[in-house]
């Protein structure tokens, strides 16, 4: 703390409270959004009519969250299997996704092999611009390998996400050293062995920025151009449905959007460390 | 010239491999080439390939049902000549695009900047509360209740109980609101990667730089963020701007959340929107592939800029 104190030249109290005042203000802009949907989410039912709508909730309730369960449980497709669908997606696409990201990314970092300049190159063009732009072709590629309407659909591009190859990469070349891998080599351990043992517990903050990124993006995804069958359908999905359906529903669809935001806030929340450790060896090199 | 003096001196002179030499190194990396070889085999196919066939479609009429034929530049010269939708289309990408990406990348500086001046404990809690709105999905549909149509949304309820207006207005489908409205939407879901990346980029920044600058006459933490902070974190202010332009052209989907497809009188109908119009829904995949040719083009050239301009800070 002293050290802290000692190093902060160039600073005036006036300054520090007016900043402190204005990112202050903002935080409380961006947060009053989701603390409507959230005390909108747990109104009983005669507290949302109430004109106009109070910014504070009287007797707090789970009913809506109980009706979003129960409720959609009666319909044709049981909210729960949208829910199962999309937990699905997110562990496979996530976990396959750290494991062959960090593969090529120790391959490309760690390896100078003929071309490995150019593989590296183009996955940098590639995090320029959205794979939305590709939407069509995709799909073509897709209906040839026989993935649409099927899990693979989501999961395999998933899989190969540049951002997550680039981050680690960025990662491994600043974090692990040289000299490491040529000790254990001369120690007798093979390439997949180094990597496993060595370089994996080494890179640690990558690899979990990787799950939470990759598990935020699966987790909003939506899907819908490549399966259309609604037993397969996402989460996402759902609640955009629920929410579409307007007034009668207001509540319903508070709950949803809360139960949507929960699991990834909560997510960052425990890797926020990890993933500011992770970004600092992010930058474009010149 | 300039350049071949660079690989005079850090390169040995280039020498022609034989064919047989090419192949011995490619074997003793054959473990390097397998371990790439399962990511670049799914990036081929889902990123590389949709690109290529992309192009090669923008230049046929292709349907999904008949055998393509060449028109070369057709599908463009109908786009800028003959396509009124798609000029409306440019216009709202460009303002959509060029608003919330330059200014969602200031903000993602400037409150890294500022979070960077408070003790970590507070630096964390704030860091959440400007990162959630972008990671929590769909939550951005919270603000379609409360700019809700009917007279319960929260705005038009409150704006008709002080007797602002009469009747309720429909926020989403009325085209004098939809663009602010999306715009302010945009850029509270603006906070992203880029701004974690300049979180991480101001605790990289080594403290003795700033004691030595102040011995060096900076004055104010102004002085400091542009002679000292600025020039030492070009790399995390290149990645950023990577981050906020992709996101700024990816905005799609959270325009559809919040006024639906096609939006009211084209008001926020960006070029992703008649890129999905034409390949979603009327099958003209030739011109459709054209329109998604362009918007990578755009997309890419526009990074290439801004990398550039990005390389001068400093300088």
């Amino acid at each position: 703390m002293a050290r802290v104190k000692k190093s902060r030249v160039n600073r005036s109290a006036g300054g520090d409270i007016s900043l402190l005042l204005v990112v202050l203000l903002f935080a409380f802009l961006m947060v009053i959004p989701m603390y409507y949907a959230i005390i909108q989410s747990l109104k009983p039912l005669d507290e949302l009519w109430i004109f106009p709508p109070r910014f504070w909730v009287a007797n707090p309730t789970f009913k809506n969250f109980q009706d979003l369960f129960q409720n959609l449980n009666d319909s044709w497709v049981p909210f729960s299997r949208y829910i199962f669908n999309t937990l699905f997606v997110s562990i496979v696409g996530t976990f396959g996704h750290v494991i062959i990201a960090s593969m090529a990314a120790y391959s490309l970092s760690k390896k100078r092999f003929m071309g490995s300049n150019f593989v590296f190159s183009i996955i940098v063009l590639s995090l320029m611009f959205t794979t939305a732009v590709t939407g069509i072709p995709t799909f073509m590629v897709m209906k040839n390998m026989h993935f649409i309407d099927t899990y693979w659909s989501i999961i395999l591009p998933a899989f190969s996400s540049s951002l997550g190859l680039y981050l680690m990469k960025q990662h491994m070349e600043a974090m692990v050293k040289d000299a490491i891998i040529e000790a254990a080599k001369i120690d007798g351990a093979g390439e997949m062995r180094i990597f496993w043992t060595i370089v994996m517990p080494m890179v640690k903050p990558a690899w979990l920025t990787l799950i939470v990124f990759s598990f935020q993006g699966l987790w909003n995804a939506t899907g819908a151009t490549y399966i259309y069958s609604e037993d397969l359908k996402s989460l996402n999905y759902a609640v955009s449905q629920i929410v579409s359906a307007g007034i009668a529903r207001a509540g319903t669809a508070a709950a949803s959007i809360v139960f949507m935001m929960i699991l990834p806030i909560a997510v960052f929340v425990f890797s926020q460390s990890s993933i500011v450790e992770t970004m600092s060896s992010a930058g474009i090199k010149e | 010239m300039k350049f071949k003096l660079k690989r005079d001196r850090d390169q040995e002179p280039r020498r022609k491999l034989t064919k047989k030499e090419i192949a011995t190194r490619i074997w003793n990396d054959r473990v390097a080439y397998l371990m790439v070889l399962p990511y670049f085999a799914l990036f081929v196919c889902f990123t590389v390939i949709p690109v290529l066939i992309s192009i090669f479609y923008s230049f046929t009429d292709f349907n999904m049902i008949q055998t393509p034929n060449f028109v070369w530049f057709e599908n463009y010269t109908r786009l800028f000549l003959r396509d009124d939708i798609f000029l409306i289309a440019i216009r709202n990408t460009v303002i959509l695009a060029g608003v919330t990406g330059p200014i969602g990348y200031l903000l993602c500086f400037f409150f890294a900047w500022a979070l960077n001046e408070f003790t970590p404990k507070v630096r964390a809690v704030l860091t959440l509360m400007f990162y959630a709105p972008s990671i929590s999905g769909n939550a951005f549909l919270v603000f379609t209740l409360l700019f809700s149509g009917d007279s319960y949304g929260f705005i038009n309820a409150w704006l008709i109980k002080l007797g602002v207006i009469n009747s309720p207005i429909l926020w989403f489908q009325n085209t004098q609101y939809m663009m602010p409205l999306v715009i302010v939407v945009l850029l509270w879901t603006s906070l992203g990667t880029s701004f974690l990346n300049f979180i991480a980029g101001f605790q990289g920044v080594d403290r003795t730089y700033y004691e030595a600058a102040a011995v060096d006459g900076i004055r104010n933490r102004w002085q400091e963020l542009w002679y000292v902070t600025l020039p030492l974190m070009k790399e995390s202010l290149m990645f950023s701007a990577v981050m906020s332009i992709t996101g700024a052209f990816s905005i799609g989907p959270t325009i559809d959340g919040l006024v639906g497809f096609p939006s009211t009188g084209y008001a926020v109908h960006t070029i992703m929107h008649h890129l999905n119009d034409y390949g979603g829904q009327r099958f003209e995949m030739g011109y459709a592939s054209a329109i998604a040719t362009l918007l990578f083009v755009l997309m890419v050239v526009c990074n290439k800029v801004i990398q550039k301009l990005i390389r001068k800070v400093g300088n």
